[in-house]
């Protein structure tokens, strides 16, 4: 499978330059770049019931049961709704994964879906993090109420993305591959607002 | 150029270090950093800005903040912009305008500048940064809360701003600086809050980067909207002063008193040589107390009420100022501009100036938008708050607080209440100024002076005077909302803020009713008026409406494509070789389809992995044929009816397992038809086992079409038998393509034998590189969705949503072998017992080939029976849904809905075009391979 990884193409392989781009022109006010091919599951099950006891101890952690995620080594389990949530791993991992979340379900009703290619992530820090998703993200982003390990469904601009709370004041945007493109270009247009220090408080 | 010979020799908040260069009607003037264009205006001498829209008379700057109901001007540079008033245009080195009779001009040129939008949250909202707003702030700010503090002026300080208060501005100065050094603060001075809606959302829009004129930073947008949610909202937006009617009492000169106050002080700006002030209250005494420090003359003042104020009576005299008691103004001399007053009882003061107060209206306007009360009170003659179902609280003088004293302490409590509502303790403020306040002498209630009507003013922007308001009431108007529709008081860019009360108070003088039984019109957003720019914000261009793209666009791209919008996705169109035209292209991929090899990017198709014990019984009940019998391994065509039993969607289902489906929709319709399934599951179905997830970007899709499809797939796919028997049509495969996992899916949209490549995202252009490399010595070609529509227009395959409209039954397009007969229920099924899905005249589906064989009819062209058409109105059988050349054909087709079009085969019908009728005769809907011989290559 080796070849076969060297030809995957991740959706903004191409973008990757003018994400980079971001960065400087900003003075690392707000950077970007793109985490291609993690591994990316939809898991949707009753999380009251068995199967969500047995994806607890095999993943090693809870199920969030509300907005939020939870973390155990390399995975990450994203809350999207009352019984669905994104479990997030490392690149390469979705068919390792798949079949452990299937056999840990075992006759359960529960769906595992492999949506890895569905979206792809982008990383965003930098100081002025925050400021830049204000611009076109309607949630309370203040970190007294968006922290690390947050989680939402939202929109950014006028794309849905996943938005992750991670270390350091940085964040996940999950974004479906056919908007990427345009996330992209909204948020290298948004950040035009961070390239000088200049009138830019507040 | 002029000297500036109206400005004072010193004092006032400007920059006399930093002259302006300006030009307005053509002439050149300068004024100081921190004027506005009003104010170095009248620092020239100029008081005429404007000749009224419907009267031309001459008209003069009347206010010096937003509520100015005369001064509007166009901007004419560094860039055009319309019906500004010049009381809010910050002046800037530059400057080109000219004053506006109403309405100005939009730039013809796009404008550079960056317009942008914002999202914050807060736990107090502060709206006004006078008084009562700082002192909320200060407390709030004090107690760790988040505040945000908005205020339309270019500093805080409010109506502190224009006196000479000067602890007062210490104190502004020193809260200013506390909250501009607190992290949790934001204090957005040119920032005006001018919609409040539900659950306290406030819409409010910055001036950012206007005042800075040409010299503006590109990077920064100029203007801003915020849109703010607040947990609680202080509402402290002061009061403007009304005005009087009397005879002539537009005539440039004329002044509020407080605003002529505030030229005076904050501006240095002399507002004339010699006034007579005319009022109804005390206010207008502490104005004529400044202008005559300044250098003003007071002719006299003429005060409405019997009995008048001792102290201030007293302080006036002191400084040799006749004050007259229970005198009104009889007439105004000068029309361009006032020379001189006349007071009820003949008496003639010679004057430049006329001040006026007819007391103060609190602004309510964003209050009363957020759905609050307000109430007359008869004591202070004016509209305040009376209770709101907003977390909201209003002080200062927008609660009818006039003094600072009261403010200050309003203010103060109003920030206390406020960020302990939402859970901190309130901190300590800064101190506040002491503030000394005179006893206050009851206003009097005077609207209307003794005179002529047709020229006392009511509203000065749309020219509306008593005599007019009359001809409302007189025709029997008597509710406030119908005055002003009638005479459109009220309605200008200022939206009444001097005159709204007084129409109503005009109205209540008429009618001989109590004010408060009559109320004020209806506030609406916006408060002021916002450019249509800024609204927009980044919205525009290429970031109206995102454009979805699949794996494969930049190759697209690169290979000449054409684009089409489909819902939001953009797709190839055609890929003109060498100058051809869309018709030359099209029959080329067509012909490379039907007798060669074809491929087109298909990854655009809605795609729902259905999983669960029940997700055959879910399939049974969406689709309108029987799915729970599909075999895995097999696939099925589908078609979603609503319970109108009108067609929905339609697409394929794969049976991936026992338990596992795999379903596509249409295009544009893939979200929708996700929304439609969890509707039911959660609503209607709750006890099926099944969860849906949408997969539509898990998945490339290349469409492999052609008599020799098999060749390049068998050349691909080593592992997979792709002879007929062994992979027979609406099967699929899992297998190995180009060395990527794929599904490979026997379906065709064209009629021609054809697979569906399924590989991941990631794999999508490895594999489309592949099939061309593979498909290369056969010629292989890349078609669009124009071709994709024609192949399929020849087999009668209806597209959802074009050859369909949501009055199409399955049965009406001719697929009654898709509407199971067995299955117990579906959505849809009992509307296919009504008798109007039964009637024979119903529109089918059909298809039309023009008699001459060579015209291409216009999708959307009806058809009628007649060969020349008869007097109007015309019966009309139906209209084209779908018309293209053919290339296997030789000519044009198109099909139809036509009425009752099964039992027409074989008759003419007439398209009318233009002035000619086009015979054309129907067929059946499949003019191509009707024996389906081709399928199997």
């Amino acid at each position: 499978m080796a070849e076969q990884t060297m030809i995957r193409r991740s959706p903004l392989a191409p973008a990757a330059d003018r994400l980079a781009g971001v960065g400087s022109a900003t003075g690392g006010a707000v950077t970007l770049a793109e985490v291609p091919f993690l591994t990316q599951l939809n898991l949707r099950l009753d999380p009251t019931g068995p199967a969500a006891e047995a994806v607890a101890a095999e993943l090693g952690v809870a199920l969030p049961t509300g907005p939020g995620s939870a973390s155990a080594g390399e995975v990450t389990v994203l809350w999207l709704g009352p019984d669905e949530w994104l479990v997030v791993g490392a690149p390469g991992t979705e068919g390792e994964l798949e079949a452990r979340l299937r056999s840990a379900v075992g006759d359960a009703h529960a769906s595992v879906v492999d949506v890895s290619a569905q979206r792809t992530t982008l990383l965003l820090g930098g100081a002025r993090a925050r400021d830049l998703l204000a611009l076109g993200c309607a949630l309370d982003l203040h970190p007294r109420s968006f922290g690390t390990g947050d989680c939402a469904q939202t929109l950014l601009a006028r794309a849905q993305v996943v938005l992750v709370g991670r270390e350091a004041g940085e964040f996940w945007l999950l974004v479906r591959a056919s908007f990427a493109a345009y996330l992209v270009d909204w948020l290298v247009d948004a950040s035009t607002e961070f390239t000088s220090t200049e009138l830019t408080a507040g | 150029m002029t000297q500036q010979e109206f400005r004072t020799v010193q004092g006032g908040r400007i920059d006399r270090d930093r002259p302006l260069r300006f030009r307005f009607d053509g002439r050149d003037y300068t004024g100081y950093a921190g004027d506005t264009l009003a104010s170095a205006l009248l620092a020239n001498g100029v008081h005429r800005t404007s000749t009224s829209i419907k009267l031309g008379r001459p008209r003069g700057i009347f206010a010096a903040g937003a509520e100015e109901p005369n001064a509007l001007v166009q901007v004419e540079a560094p860039f055009p912009e319309p019906m500004l008033t010049a009381t809010t245009v910050e002046l800037y080195d530059g400057l080109v305008a000219r004053g506006l009779g109403g309405q100005g001009r939009l730039a013809t040129d796009p404008d550079p500048a960056r317009y942008d939008a914002v999202h914050t949250h807060c736990d107090v909202l502060v709206v006004g940064a006078g008084p009562a707003g700082l002192a909320a702030a200060s407390v709030a700010a004090a107690s760790g809360a988040r505040v945000v503090v908005v205020d339309d002026r270019s500093e805080p300080g409010g109506s502190l701003l224009g006196t000479r208060e000067a602890k007062a501005l210490d104190w502004v100065a020193s809260v200013a600086a506390d909250l501009h050094a607190n992290p949790e603060v934001r204090l957005l001075t040119r920032t005006s809050a001018f919609g409040y809606y539900d659950d306290n959302y406030v819409v409010a829009v910055e001036r950012r980067t206007n005042h800075l004129g040409a010299s503006a930073p590109a990077h920064l947008s100029r203007e801003r909207i915020w849109r703010i949610r607040a947990r609680r909202v202080v509402l402290a937006t002061g009061a403007h002063e009304r005005s009087l009617a009397f005879d002539d009492n537009d005539r440039p000169g004329i002044m509020l008193a407080g605003a002529a106050r505030t030229y005076v002080n904050r501006y240095g700006v002399l507002p004339g040589r010699r006034a007579v002030v005319l009022t109804t209250n005390d206010s207008a005494y502490a104005a004529a107390l400044d202008l005559l420090d300044a250098g003003v003359a007071i002719a006299v003042i003429a005060d409405l009420r019997p009995s008048v104020s001792p102290l201030w009576t007293e302080r006036l005299a002191d400084r040799g100022v006749e004050v007259l008691a229970g005198y009104g103004v009889e007439r105004v001399v000068g029309e361009e501009r006032v020379s001189s007053v006349v007071l009820a009882g003949g008496r003639e003061f010679e004057a430049d100036l006329l001040l006026v107060s007819g007391g103060w209206n609190p602004v309510g306007a964003l209050y009363s938008q957020a759905g609050g009360k307000l109430r007359y009170d008869a004591d202070l003659g004016s509209f305040v708050p009376d209770g709101c179902r907003e977390a909201v609280a209003v002080a200062g003088s927008a609660n009818g607080t006039y003094g600072l004293a009261g403010c200050l302490a309003e203010g103060t409590g109003a920030g206390r209440a406020a960020v302990e509502a939402t859970g901190f303790a309130a901190g300590t403020g800064r101190e506040l100024p002491a503030a000394d306040e005179s006893p206050v002498t009851p206003p009097a209630h005077t609207w209307v002076l003794p005179g002529d009507e047709t020229v006392q003013f009511v509203d000065l922007q749309r020219d509306v005077t008593v005599a007019e308001i009359r001809r409302a009431t007189g025709t029997g108007m008597r509710s406030v909302e119908h005055v002003k529709r009638y005479t459109t008081a009220g309605t200008a860019h200022d939206q009444g803020k001097t005159s709204g009360v007084l129409t109503s108070g005009v109205v209540a003088h008429l009618l001989g009713v109590d004010v408060g039984d009559l109320g004020t019109t209806t506030f609406r957003p916006p408060y002021a008026p916002v450019s249509f720019a800024a609204l927009a914000g980044r919205d525009r261009g290429a970031l109206h409406d995102p454009i979805r793209v699949t794996a494969l666009h930049a190759w697209h791209q690169a290979n000449g494509a054409l684009f089409e919008n489909v819902g939001q996705w953009q797709r190839p169109w055609y890929y003109p070789r060498d100058g051809e035209d869309l018709h030359a292209a099209v029959l080329r991929e067509c012909r490379a389809a039907r007798e060669g090899v074809a491929t087109m990017d298909a990854s655009t198709l809605g795609k729902i992995d259905v999983q669960g014990p029940d997700a055959a019984v879910l399939l049974d009940r969406l689709y309108t044929n029987l799915m729970s019998s599909l075999k895995v391994g097999s696939i099925r065509y589908g078609v979603m009816c609503r319970p109108d039993g009108m067609i929905f969607d339609d697409g394929t289902v794969i049976r991936l397992a026992e338990d596992r489906f795999l379903v596509t929709t249409t295009t544009g319709n893939a979200a929708g038809v996700l929304d439609w399934m969890e509707d039911f599951l959660q609503t209607e179905w709750p006890d099926l086992r099944v969860h849906c997830t949408s997969v539509t970007e898990q998945w490339a899709t290349i469409a492999l079409v052609g008599p020799r499809s098999r060749e390049v797939l068998g050349t691909l796919a080593p592992d997979l038998a792709v002879d007929n028997d062994s992979f027979p049509f609406m099967t699929w495969r899992d297998t190995t393509v180009a060395g990527l996992a794929a599904r490979v899916c026997r379906i065709s949209f064209s009629g021609e034998l054809a697979y569906e490549l399924n590989v991941n995202w990631w794999d999508a252009l490895a594999l489309w590189e592949a099939v061309l490399a593979a498909g290369a010595p056969l010629g292989i070609t890349t078609y669009g969705t124009e071709t994709m529509h024609v192949l399929r227009a020849e087999k009668g395959y209806p597209i959802i949503g074009q050859d369909t409209d949501g009055t199409v039954t399955p049965q009406d397009l001719g697929m009654d072998w898709i509407v199971s007969k067995k299955k117990p229920d579906f959505i849809g099924k009992r509307s296919f017992a009504r008798a109007d899905t039964g009637r024979p005249d119903r529109k089918h589906l059909v298809g039309l080939l023009p008699d001459d064989g060579e015209t291409l009819l216009p999708e959307g062209a009806h058809l009628v029976e007649m060969e020349s058409l008869p007097e109007p109105p015309v019966p009309m059988l139906g209209h084209v849904t779908s018309s293209y050349h053919s290339a296997a054909l030789g000519r044009p087709f198109a099909l139809a809905l036509i009425k009752g079009g099964r039992d027409r085969i074989g008759q003419r019908v007439y398209a009318p075009l233009g002035d000619v009728l086009v015979p054309v005769t129907i067929t059946g809907p499949v003019l191509y391979d009707p024996e389906g011989k081709r399928r199997d290559g």
